[in-house]
């Protein structure tokens, strides 16, 4: 019985809230990005569903799944409705790692609040982002046209170059934590007492900007440009289809954010972690707390997404794929020399 | 530029303040290679390059309009031609003429001699009839597309004639 | 990248930017003649918004052909209508009185600075930098609200009539313009913080374009993309027209000729403007709107030629009158229409991105190329 719980249920119940949690993300993304995008236009965005719109994406999912099922006719069929789902996918089961606090006990067992800990958990997570990418070849190459076609194979181009540096960027974390698993990592930020950002600035930088690109968010979203000459990957898609290419993007974002709190940013630690606070503060360290930290931090970093597409132009795209691989992926390689010598003369002596 | 071009020679005169030179067709393109490399008046700029029709003397008068940048001053250069005749293209002296003179073949149906393009430009390629000729009835063209397009009669009043709205001679459309 | 042209196994792609585009303003078609991603030629297509207006000026009187040229640029109609004015003015041998002129020079200016913050955001959204566009409008809706108090319209002004203008200016109007103009280069340093300095923009704009002065000049470029590569050349300045010789302005100048310079002479020309408009808004002399003329308007024979600098270029207009009412040719010489022959000389080379970069640097406008 106890293997039971402990094996089946409780992860059942973990996954069925961290799924329910995204998704319920994901949609509110939909409605910030569009209320963002007003206030920083000075206007107002979605007012009408719901009090100040808050009802939007209900409305929106509504009327994407009410739309009619348009399918090219030269297009193959299952590969066409396939490849949406395995862009999707991978952007959701990235949270299967990802620590949103530590341990509490309820009912005199110790529950871990993340569904598992792979002891390759950096590993898995960027091996899980490459197979999203393969969703959006598949989806340029099912609609058999030509433009969707370069489209995607633009994108894909991008996300792939961006991967590498983005795959060296996180190497310093690797070296100072020691370890590839998640929570060691978020554990070992415990123990130093300072979240990895001070220590790896750079390395920070990097990550986002890398994951920006992964994401095909502005200003690097030339492949999905409307101003464009080529209309993107999913010019044929329409109604559900398309909707789970946009669920895709914004569940990337998530991911991709939710990676940088986890590797920089301390994941579920307070700022000052091993700093006692006085009384009723302690509260603050709460396990239960953890995912809130988690929470507020990745806001910020969605809040920094939405920020940087309605204020920046969009970068050519030769002059994004040459950010890629000139400046960024010289720039990782160099963070991590560095690291590794610091590593090995001041922190590993002998 | 009487001396050199006196054969072509035809009047210059001043009419309220602006200067117009008129020249026959013949050496055009050498008048206006002269007008622009001359150093009295070096008129770099070619404003604008039009032409007007004249039914009665069943001509056009094709007008260019030069500018000079360093002596800040306008000069009008004419030249008619009879409406069947051709005309040696200014694309060489100065490249704005270009789609200008497209311009003026479009709509007047001039034809220019050693143009690089003599396209039609505003109108459809297949497009029949030149708009602007003082002869070309636009009432008459919309009549007549109705009844190719919709098999109606539109019972649009057209006259044969000037296109002038005053004119009272009303010709109603016959089948 | 490499791997597409293999697939499709073409060097040369012939591609069409069709009518309808997000980012042409207006109907232009453009095919260009791609060599991977590097454009190698392209040719513009327009004519898709023809409508014969030189035609219509030959069968209206010269009164109501007014309005018709409103609907030619129809961003910046007042300057149409300036235009318009003055050289049937100049045919007949009035002038305006200076009440008049003062409210033309005020309006045409304003109509300047709605036209170039349009200019600025639809260039600026089609680089990707949205926010820029409702900055843009936001500015230019008080602006129209001006004009909509002043003539009861936004777009298609009608304002003034052969001989000065008809309406008298309303109450409010000079405190209006007043605290417009006061605000204004806050505004415009706004739109500056956001692009000018920005290494996005800039990578996207800089030699972009680029067009040397002795072929801006040969290919009949003018307005501010001829300044933008270094010849100082405005007809404000050069021919004054209206009272624009009363009045304290520059003329910005770019160096290179590329998008980037064409974009600060944009800018820099605004905030002229709005000097202008401080300057004039106080000054505005008494006295009646309309010349003393006839009703009817009947010009001697003859032809003539007046140009004003409308924010797009030299707008022309060359009038052959016979003696009645209605003009025997009207010709308009507009200025997007030999602006847009320059594009082929400015995209070769280019990536087919850099394309709708140089269509909106040149700030053209199909109603005023098809006519």
């Amino acid at each position: 019985m106890d293997f039971v719980i402990d094996n089946i249920i409780i992860p059942l119940i973990k996954i069925g809230i961290v799924f329910g949690v995204l998704s319920g993300v994901v949609a509110l993304m939909t409605l910030a990005e569009r209320k963002v995008a007003a206030f920083i236009q000075v206007r107002l965005g979605p007012m009408r569903v719901g009090p100040h719109g808050i009802l939007q994406p209900l409305a929106d999912g509504v009327k994407l799944m009410l739309k009619e099922d348009i399918l090219p006719a030269k297009a193959d069929r299952w590969i066409f409705t396939l490849a949406p789902i395995i862009a999707l996918v991978p952007a959701f089961i990235v949270f299967a790692v990802i620590p949103f606090g530590s341990t509490f006990n309820l009912f005199g067992k110790t529950i871990a609040l993340r569904i598992t800990d792979l002891n390759i958990g950096l590993l898995y997570v960027l091996s899980i982002s490459s197979i999203g990418i393969l969703g959006i070849i598949l989806g340029g190459w099912a609609s058999n046209s030509k433009y969707p076609l370069m489209g995607a194979l633009r994108s894909a181009a991008q996300m792939v170059s961006y991967e590498v540096a983005l795959g060296f960027s996180i190497m310093g974390v690797l070296m100072i934590s020691g370890s590839l698993s998640l929570v060691e990592i978020v554990n070992k930020q415990k123990e130093f007492g300072w979240w990895f950002v001070f220590l790896q600035p750079l390395g920070f930088i990097l990550f986002f900007v890398c994951g920006i690109a992964e994401t095909n968010r502005a200003p690097f979203d030339l492949p999905e440009a409307e101003s464009e000459l080529v209309a993107g990957f999913h010019t044929e898609y329409s109604g559900f289809r398309f909707s789970l290419y946009f669920l895709a993007e914004y569940a990337n974002m998530i991911a991709v954010s939710a990676m940088a709190v986890t590797l920089f940013f301390g994941g579920w630690l307070r700022p000052f972690p091993n700093v006692a606070l006085p009384g009723f503060l302690g509260l603050l360290d709460a396990p239960l707390m953890g995912p809130v930290w988690f929470a507020i931090k990745v806001a910020i970093f969605l809040y920094c997404y939405l920020w940087f597409r309605w204020t920046w132009p969009r970068y050519r795209y030769d002059q994004l794929m040459k950010i890629g691989w000139q400046w960024l992926l010289p720039l990782a390689i160099a963070n991590l020399v560095a690291t590794a010598a610091i590593v090995l003369l001041f922190v590993r002596k002998g | 530029m009487k001396e050199k071009f006196s054969t072509q020679f035809v009047k210059a005169y001043s009419f309220l303040g602006q200067n117009n030179i008129e020249v026959k067709k013949a050496l055009i393109a050498e008048i206006l290679t002269f007008m622009r490399d001359n150093t009295i008046l070096p008129c770099n700029y070619l404003a604008d390059e039009t032409a007007v029709h004249w039914p009665k003397d069943e001509e056009f008068e094709i007008v260019y309009i030069l500018y000079s940048f360093s002596k800040n001053e306008y000069v009008r250069m004419k030249t008619r031609i009879k409406e069947w005749e051709t005309i040696e293209s200014a694309a060489g002296v100065w490249t704005t003429a270009d789609w200008l003179e497209r311009e003026v073949y479009d709509m007047f149906g001039v034809r220019y001699a050693n143009h690089p393009n003599l396209k039609r430009i505003l109108l459809p390629e297949d497009w029949v009839g030149f708009p602007l000729r003082k002869d070309y009835n636009v009432r008459l063209q919309d009549v007549e597309w109705v009844r190719k397009h919709l098999g109606i009669d539109s019972g649009q009043k057209y006259y044969v004639g000037e296109a002038r709205h005053e004119d009272p001679n009303y010709i109603t459309p016959t089948d | 990248m490499a791997q597409a042209e293999t697939l499709f196994d073409a060097s040369e792609l012939t591609v069409s930017m069709g009518p309808q585009h997000p980012s042409t303003h207006g109907v232009l078609q453009v095919k260009l003649k791609l060599d991977g991603e590097r454009v190698l030629d392209a040719e513009c297509v327009i004519g898709y918004l023809h409508r014969g207006v030189e035609k219509l000026g030959e069968v209206q009187t010269y009164g109501q052909f007014v309005p018709t040229l409103d609907r030619m640029d129809y961003i910046a109609a007042v300057s149409n209508c300036l235009g318009y004015c003055e050289t049937i003015e100049k045919l007949l041998g009035v002038t305006a009185p200076p009440r008049a002129q003062y409210i033309r020079l005020i309006m045409t200016e304003l109509n300047r600075i709605t036209s170039h913050l349009l200019w600025l955001g639809t260039h600026a959204i089609d680089l990707g930098a949205i926010t820029t566009f409702l900055y843009c409008f936001r500015e230019r809706e008080e602006i129209l609200k001006i004009f909509e108090n002043y003539c009861g319209a936004r777009l298609t002004t009608h304002m003034f009539r052969i001989g000065g203008t008809q309406y008298e200016l309303y109450e409010g109007f000079q405190d209006q313009v007043r605290t417009f103009i006061q605000d204004f280069p806050k505004k415009v340093d706004e739109y500056e913080t956001l692009l000018t300095e920005n290494r996005i923009w800039l990578d996207r704009t800089k030699n972009v374009g680029i067009i040397s002065a002795k072929d801006a000049i040969d290919l009949g470029l003018t307005g501010p993309s001829l300044r933008g590569s270094g010849v100082q050349w405005d007809l404000r300045k050069a021919k004054p027209y209206c009272v624009y010789s009363e009045f304290d302005f520059d003329i910005p100048v770019g160096e290179v000729g590329d998008t980037y310079d064409r974009y600060l002479v944009r800018m820099e020309e605004m905030r002229q403007s709005a000097r202008i408009v401080s300057q004039a808004i106080d000054k505005i002399p008494d006295g009646p709107l309309m010349a003393k003329m006839s009703k009817i308007i009947k010009p001697p024979v003859g032809d003539i030629y007046h140009s004003i600098e409308s924010p797009k270029g030299e707008l022309g207009y060359y009038i052959v009158s016979d003696g009645s009412t209605m003009a025997y040719r009207a010709r308009v010489r507009p200025p997007s229409f030999v602006n847009l022959q320059s594009l082929k000389k400015m995209v070769a080379g280019h990536m087919v991105a850099d394309v709708v970069a140089v269509i909106g640097t040149l700030d053209i406008v199909l109603g005023e190329i098809d006519r």
